[in-house]
């Protein structure tokens, strides 16, 4: 044989062209660019605008929303994207077509994990854009929520990311996975405080939206954007960012066993 | 090495249902080898096993001295030797041609150049183009570029050439055979008949998971010694007399309409009457 090991591509190079690729894939599909990327403007227009009160002092509804979308947009770049983009990969038969080359899995996976991270860091920088500019919302005042705020955007988007794989094998057709994910993820933001105050939903579902990650992120996010006075507004009357953090690192677990175990590259 | 496919005692079965029962199959380096059979006789499943993406329930399988249900990076260093062209894609409508040509290169250890296969493949003037503004016969040269970017020792070929123009199969017949002159062996599937009397060295019938039998095109079903055909006009009628010694009993028509006979064609068996029989046969 006449390979030489030495420019042999790694899954980290295949990976990264992996990446490349599908952020030109991305670029190209305007139609869902444009509604990824606007549709949370959108609703934060409508939201801030409907609801222009104060909630507690010094925190109108609009800063409360921008928190509660930045952690929808980690769950909308991630797990919605993902869990609706992967079956229709299957069903065209790129994942097929993918499984018959030398090209490692993982590289796959990274080339998913680039382009989720490239799609979260433009919505969050829209909403913290728009919410600036229109909506009075204050970005973090210290070195340390900045962090925090790194921290669960990295976390959060993991999280996000191997759930969407995991869940890519629920839908049976790729025609039809929006219709079985796109409610999951809204029910999820209804129930998890982002379109009204967490404390005033009933404490059933409360309870059940404690169970799943977005809960936690959202409530992550309110104790970066939120002033801390605002903590004793929450359920547990303080932020609980070590519950949170272990909540969402324990979904990202559950989501990567679930993800390894399940995933299909051909339709059954 | 000059058996690049072995398989002996083939079995897998789905259940109660027994897709491949016993298959047997010997490959050479440098041959087109032809696999044709009816819907549901096994071959997909034949060729999925030996393309490693399903897994069999025994038998032994060699391809390219590689066991193909071997897992992990093992796989990935066979899967470097090898083309496979599925069946019709939908995928990469948003790339260009040559974007998605040259990211498929990347996978591979000593791949061709990009711009020269898309030439082989004939789709040069449409480099620039989406994959989703192509036509069906372009779409499958381009899934054939992608799949013989790698350099393959070894190309698998799903129904090549369906919804081909005539035109477009003739030129497409001259790339693989181009393929076979550069080295690579190649699988063939094919509903065509034409297609694998055209390209194939050598075809095998499969019926009811079972190999049928093993030869070339004009050897098939022993073709080569079957009755000839001949047919003429006589007054208002065509008639018609199978025979195994055509050339004499042309000889005796012509006597006996003093030269010129009307109407006459004398006509071998095609592989698709012998591939038919064959296949009727064995459903009784």
């Amino acid at each position: 044989m006449n390979k030489s090991a030495a420019n042999s591509p790694t899954a980290i190079s295949i990976g990264l062209q992996r990446g490349k690729l599908e952020i030109k894939q991305f670029m190209r599909q305007r139609e869902s660019v444009v509604f990824t990327m606007l549709f949370p403007l959108i609703l934060l227009a409508i939201f801030g605008s409907v609801f222009s009160n104060s909630i507690a002092k010094g925190v109108t509804f609009s800063q409360y929303f921008v928190a509660g979308m930045i952690a929808s947009g980690l769950v909308n770049t991630g797990f919605q994207q993902l869990a609706i983009m992967i079956p229709m990969e299957r069903e065209f038969g790129t994942l097929k077509r993918l499984r018959g080359t030398p090209m490692p899995a993982s590289s796959y996976f990274i080339g998913k994990a680039i382009l989720v991270t490239l799609s979260m860091l433009i919505q969050v920088a829209l909403l913290l854009v728009a919410g600036v500019l229109f909506f009075g919302v204050n970005l973090p005042a210290t070195g340390q929520k900045w962090l925090l705020l790194a921290a669960l955007l990295v976390l959060g988007s993991a999280c996000s990311t191997v759930l969407g794989i995991a869940f890519s094998n629920v839908p049976k057709s790729g025609r039809g996975a929006s219709a079985v994910v796109s409610p999951v993820v809204i029910v999820l933001q209804f129930f998890s405080g982002v379109f009204f105050i967490f404390t005033d939903l009933p404490h059933w579902m409360q309870q059940v939206a404690a169970i799943f990650p977005l809960k936690w992120m959202t409530q992550g996010a309110r104790s970066v954007f939120l002033p801390d006075s605002f903590a004793t507004r929450e359920v547990a009357g303080n932020w609980e960012t070590g519950k949170t953090f272990a909540i969402i690192a324990a979904w990202l677990v559950l989501g990567l066993l679930w993800a390894v175990r399940s995933f299909k590259w051909e339709r059954d | 090495m000059n058996t690049v496919i072995n398989v002996s005692n083939l079995r897998k079965s789905y259940g109660s249902t027994t897709a491949v029962n016993g298959v047997d199959l010997e490959i050479k380096k440098g041959e087109i080898f032809a696999l044709l059979g009816p819907n549901g006789a096994g071959k997909t499943t034949t060729i999925e096993i030996l393309e490693g993406f399903r897994d069999r329930d025994s038998g032994d399988v060699r391809v390219l001295d590689f066991d193909p249900a071997t897992k992990g990076h093992a796989g990935q260093l066979w899967r470097d030797r090898l083309g496979i062209v599925l069946q019709s894609t939908l995928d990469a409508g948003d790339l260009t041609v040559y974007e998605s040509v040259s990211h498929f290169a990347h996978y591979y250890d000593s791949p061709k150049d990009a711009r020269e296969v898309i030439e082989l493949v004939g789709l040069t003037d449409k480099s620039n183009a989406l994959g989703r503004t192509l036509s069906g016969g372009q779409r499958r040269r381009l899934d054939v570029a992608l799949g013989i970017i790698g350099n393959p020792e070894l190309i698998f070929l799903d129904e090549p050439t369906t919804g081909f123009d005539p035109e477009a199969r003739r030129a497409f017949w001259v790339l693989i055979k181009k393929l076979r002159d550069e080295g690579a062996t190649i699988i063939l599937t094919t509903h065509y008949l034409d297609e694998a009397e055209a390209l194939a060295d050598r075809v095998a019938v499969i019926n009811k998971g079972q190999i049928i039998e093993v030869s070339t095109p004009d050897q098939l079903g022993g073709r080569a010694h079957s009755l000839a055909t001949i047919t003429w006009r006589e007054g208002d009628y065509v008639r018609s007399e199978r025979s195994a010694h055509p050339t004499d009993f042309v000889q005796k028509l012509s006597v006996k309409f003093g030269g010129e006979i009307p109407e006459l064609s004398v006509k071998r068996a095609s592989l698709e009457d012998i591939y038919l029989e064959m296949i009727g046969i064995t459903h009784e």
